[in-house]
């Protein structure tokens, strides 16, 4: 059994939020850039070019590339022979999180409750914390800090198995009409399609932490993902939907088996910054 | 593209009038931040008869929440946020002579008819280019509700921030004739 102390942990976590928020991928800034010489709207090319230079801005800078800096979403996948020491896992990853947004100039917008009395908590968390346990001695962390404009238009449907390929398509156009310049296009679409309600939505989260310019390895899923492309830049949404072709960079599908009665779909739109940040422990 | 038009806040009725559609335009002078919390807080003021920390007569909004400003800078990253979460509070403002909004995304109907009817104009910025706006701001300075960290009202002082008419004070949206003229549905 291998040892992990939390106080590495906390520091990793710490790290994943300032790169994430500060960094844009190489995937993303390259689909931005081949998405601008694709555009045939001059003021998309205008805006395109605006998110090109901003990404160069913060990395250079070392600031945030967009002041939503989210929630920190943070994946682990523990190596069932890690042992933890000095304290709580769970403890140590918030504690990176509070760590990582206050010492890197971070916003912090989580509110403690909900409803009834929306207190920030002035430190970004807690953190949204999603658990596997995998086989080995290693710890796997990936932080995804998630903003509000896109994921306020973000949706799951029950579909049922009739609604077929073009059920799921449909739903995924709507979603994304609907979504309009609310969520800052070009964006990025990740698609949980199996499972249950809660299965799709967690698959649609996982599925934007997979570089954009990777297709799914099963090749129907790949052909959708192409089609679904495809039909979001026929929409002429555009960047900022102020007219284009260049609505999403990617449409990246994950998915799960699922119920003989049940066909659930979830879209979680991402806007251009499709963050993430990971480290192997 | 059109040759942006420059601004210098106030804005007078006549001049917020005069600006159409699909017009880009580079704003300087001092806008107000404030979003979600900051108007929920000056419409409860209204509501109990009181006075709002600024005079909005012919000033500019700009639904923002910053990230904080690092040693040596005025201010963080600062995008703009969804315009349509304010849309419940906006009629209100309006009222207390408010001429122009910034932010970025749809705006209710009814919003869009108290503009024609105040004559309000209603700017987008770049969704997502927080870093690069940063650059047109040059001063960031709370006003009131500090308490609300992010979402407090602030004045900010710019220069040529870039900005785009979406829907103007006759209820032309830009964002349907853009999208129609590259739909190929």
């Amino acid at each position: 059994m291998r040892s992990i102390h939390i106080a590495t942990i906390t520091q990793a976590v710490a790290k994943l939020a300032i790169d994430a928020n500060y960094y844009l991928s190489e995937d993303v800034y390259d689909a931005l850039v081949a998405g601008q010489s694709r555009e045939e709207s001059p003021l998309g090319r205008e805006i395109i070019g605006q998110l090109v230079k901003n990404a160069c801005i913060a990395r250079e800078e070392g600031m945030p590339i967009c002041q939503d800096t989210g929630l920190a979403v943070v994946f682990v996948e523990l190596g069932q022979d890690v042992h933890i020491d000095g304290g709580s896992l769970e403890d140590a990853i918030h504690a990176g999180v509070a760590k990582g947004y206050v010492e890197g100039y971070l916003r912090k917008s989580a509110v403690a409750e909900p409803l009834f009395n929306r207190i920030n908590t002035k430190n970004n968390t807690p953190a949204i914390i999603h658990y596997s346990v995998v086989p080995g001695d290693k710890l796997k962390i990936t932080l995804a800090p998630k903003g509000a404009g896109s994921e306020n238009k973000s949706a799951v449907k029950m579909l049922v198995p009739a609604d077929g390929v073009d059920g799921v398509k449909k739903f995924i156009l709507d979603t994304v009409k609907a979504a309009g310049p609310n969520s800052c296009p070009p964006m990025v679409l990740g698609i949980g399609i199996g499972g249950t309600m809660e299965k799709a939505a967690l698959l649609a989260k996982k599925a934007l932490i997979r570089p954009i310019n990777q297709r799914n390895d099963h090749p129907e899923y790949a052909k959708l993902e192409e089609e679904i492309l495809s039909m979001v830049n026929k929409t002429g949404i555009g960047p900022q939907g102020l007219g284009g072709r260049i609505t999403a960079l990617a449409v990246n599908i994950e998915w799960y088996p699922t119920h003989i009665a049940g066909l659930p779909v979830a879209v979680n739109i991402n806007c251009h910054a499709a963050r993430h940040a990971q480290i192997e422990l | 593209m059109t040759e942006p038009i420059r601004i210098t806040t106030p804005l007078s009725e006549a001049r917020a009038r005069e600006l159409k559609a699909g017009d880009i335009v580079f704003l300087s002078g001092v806008i107000y931040a404030a979003r979600d919390a900051a108007h929920k807080k000056m419409v409860e003021a209204l509501e109990r008869g009181e006075k709002l920390p600024v005079d909005f007569t012919g000033q500019v909004v700009y639904y923002v929440g910053p990230s904080p400003a690092q040693p040596g800078k005025p201010i963080g990253s600062a995008g703009p946020t969804t315009s349509g979460r304010m849309d419940s509070y906006t009629p209100k403002m309006f009222e207390q002579g408010l001429r122009g909004m910034i932010g970025k995304g749809y705006r209710a109907p009814a919003v869009v008819e108290a503009m024609k009817k105040h004559g309000v104009v209603y700017f987008a910025a770049t969704g997502g280019a927080g870093a690069l706006i940063a650059k047109a701001i040059k001063k960031y300075e709370v006003l009131a509700y500090g308490e609300l960290g992010p979402e407090a009202l602030a004045a900010m002082t710019v220069e040529d921030f870039p900005v785009i008419v979406v829907i103007d004070s006759a209820g032309n949206n830009f964002y349907e004739a853009g999208q129609k003229q590259y739909c190929q549905e």
